[in-house]
């Protein structure tokens, strides 16, 4: 499949690996002695009780802020600086911009990367064409469902061309049918544009579905408490998914550890 | 229909505000000079019209539209100065709130005996009285945007200008128009203290000719025609913010 998107670095090697990360906000220690790595093109989902610097994680990989402990590598680099080049993050509310059109919102990136307006728009319409918003691309955000804005907002983060997705709680302020079904429209999305993806989320399911690894976090401060590795039919449906006996056991046993850490 | 509901209310509360007002100046039987009736004011409106008022109108009004003009861009520009630099902003916010502490009675006949009768003390005095609200409300508006979206400009390689072209601008335009429509209200303010302090024609200019002369009539047409173009500045601004500002108040921000 040819991205539209503008191809990613095809670099070999691990695509995140984090070692002995440290975070604190004066005297609150949000993160402390995480270590982590995520091979290219894999999927780890993070998931842990609020306050267990999921978020902070994210940040700091992203080359947004800079550990105070440990390093934090992204393809193999190390700059914070270097990792905002290599990192794309989308947040849990869309935060488009409202007097963009749903165009205008994707193609943002390629402008910011000093391509011509006309140009980067007619860039991304085979994209958002593709992943089923051809029909809204004149819309303007207020005009959108949730559901579909969160859509471009994911659109809009793929379109930067970056290696690595880092996406925190991107489903969070959905209703839960809205949910389900962008979680299945995200899992083919990323298996047609494979990248480096880190979730967080604090829905377990959500966390299974969408990851090949999924990371336990415990709260205050938050560290690393248990870490799976997801091994389900490659190609089925989230439905078809929901109902494995081996997903319904990791869910269980997820479930439990999750209790234990908050 | 729905923009007939819009009109009607203000129309009826100024029709019975009229007809409050020539009720009590014929019962009380008050005399012209202390407060004349609407219907001597508008036949002094009619009768001075031309050449009195007509022109001292068209010098008002430029007066006011130019200093207008020139507050938006000198407040546009103080403004980005201030949101682009800590340093700027720490060195000069407090030199411009005092600069709002000296009162513009005061400076117009300083700047009357600086620049003469001509136009540019009129224009300095109405954009010293308009500057200041479009300063804070661009100022706020352009600081206010939401951290998360700055971050996400970060990590979709937008550089500091691409921020400011792309996001902080737009969406500051709502609060940079409503600091514009409070200040309008300053405009004609600035432009009669101006006239106050020394001119040869304008609205204010008439005023003080025809105070001592006791044409309350004059004073009150004059009045009525600073308050109409106050009104149409409002409203030409309302018109262009519907304009610049299509998505404002539409669904969350």
């Amino acid at each position: 499949m040819t991205s539209t998107a503008g191809a990613p670095a095809t670099e070999t090697g691990a695509g995140i690996s984090l070692a002995e990360v440290g975070r604190a906000f004066g005297p609150t220690v949000a993160v402390s002695g995480v270590s982590l790595t995520v091979p290219l093109h894999g999927r780890l989902s993070i998931i842990g009780p609020s306050g267990c610097g999921k978020s902070t994680l994210l940040n700091l990989i992203s080359g947004l802020d800079d550990p105070d402990e440990g390093t934090i590598e992204v393809l193999g680099t190390t700059s914070s600086a270097d990792r905002l080049r290599r990192c794309a993050w989308m947040p849990q509310r869309d935060l488009l911009l409202p007097w963009r059109d749903v165009l205008g919102n994707a193609a943002l990136a390629l402008e910011n990367q000093g391509m011509k307006r006309k140009t980067a728009r007619a860039q991304v319409a085979g994209l958002v064409e593709r992943f089923g918003l051809g029909s809204f691309e004149r819309q303007l955000p207020h005009q959108l469902s949730g559901g579909m804005r969160q859509r471009v907002s994911f659109l809009r983060t793929l379109v930067a061309g970056k290696e690595v997705l880092l996406l925190d709680e991107p489903f969070g302020a959905l209703d839960s049918i809205t949910r389900a079904d962008l979680q299945q429209w995200l899992r083919s999305a990323l298996d047609s544009e494979p990248r480096t993806t880190v979730l967080v989320t604090h829905d377990v399911e959500e966390a299974l579905l969408l990851g090949s690894q999924v990371v336990v976090m415990t709260a205050r401060p938050g560290r690393v408490a248990a870490q799976y590795a997801t091994d389900f039919p490659v190609g089925a449906s989230r439905r078809e998914l929901l109902r494995l006996p081996e997903f319904t056991e990791l869910r269980d046993e997820l479930l439990a550890r999750l209790e234990e850490a908050s | 229909m729905k923009r007939l509901r819009g009109v009607l209310p203000p129309v009826i509360v100024l029709l019975i505000v009229a007809a409050i007002w020539d009720l009590v100046i014929h019962l009380g039987n008050v005399q012209n000079y202390i407060f004349p009736s609407l219907e001597s004011v508008f036949r002094s409106l009619y009768d001075n019209w031309s050449p009195v008022l007509a022109s001292a109108t068209w010098v008002t009004g430029k007066e006011m539209l130019l200093g207008f003009l020139i507050s938006i861009a000198v407040a546009a520009a103080i403004s980005l100065g201030l949101h682009l630099s800590a340093t700027l902003r720490n060195a000069i916010y407090p030199l411009l709130i005092g600069s709002q502490a000296i009162p513009i009675v005061v400076i117009g006949p300083i700047l009357a005996i600086i620049f003469g009768y001509g136009i540019q003390p009129k224009l300095i005095i109405v954009a010293i009285s308009c500057f200041f609200p479009i300063v804070v409300s661009l100022v706020d508006g352009l600081a206010s945007v939401d951290p998360d979206l700055i971050k996400v400009m970060r990590t979709l390689d937008g550089s500091r200008l691409a921020t400011l072209l792309r996001v902080e601008l737009p969406s500051a335009l709502p609060s940079f128009f409503s600091g514009m429509r409070i200040a309008a209200v300053y405009a004609p303010i600035g432009a009669v203290f101006g006239e106050y302090a020394g001119s040869q024609n304008g609205l204010g200019y008439v005023l003080v000719q025809a105070t001592p002369q006791l044409n309350t009539d004059l004073v009150f047409a004059a009045v009525f025609l600073l308050t109409v173009m106050s009104i149409l500045l409002f409203v030409l601004l309302s018109v262009l913010e519907r304009v610049c500002v299509p998505w404002a108040g539409k669904g969350k921000r």
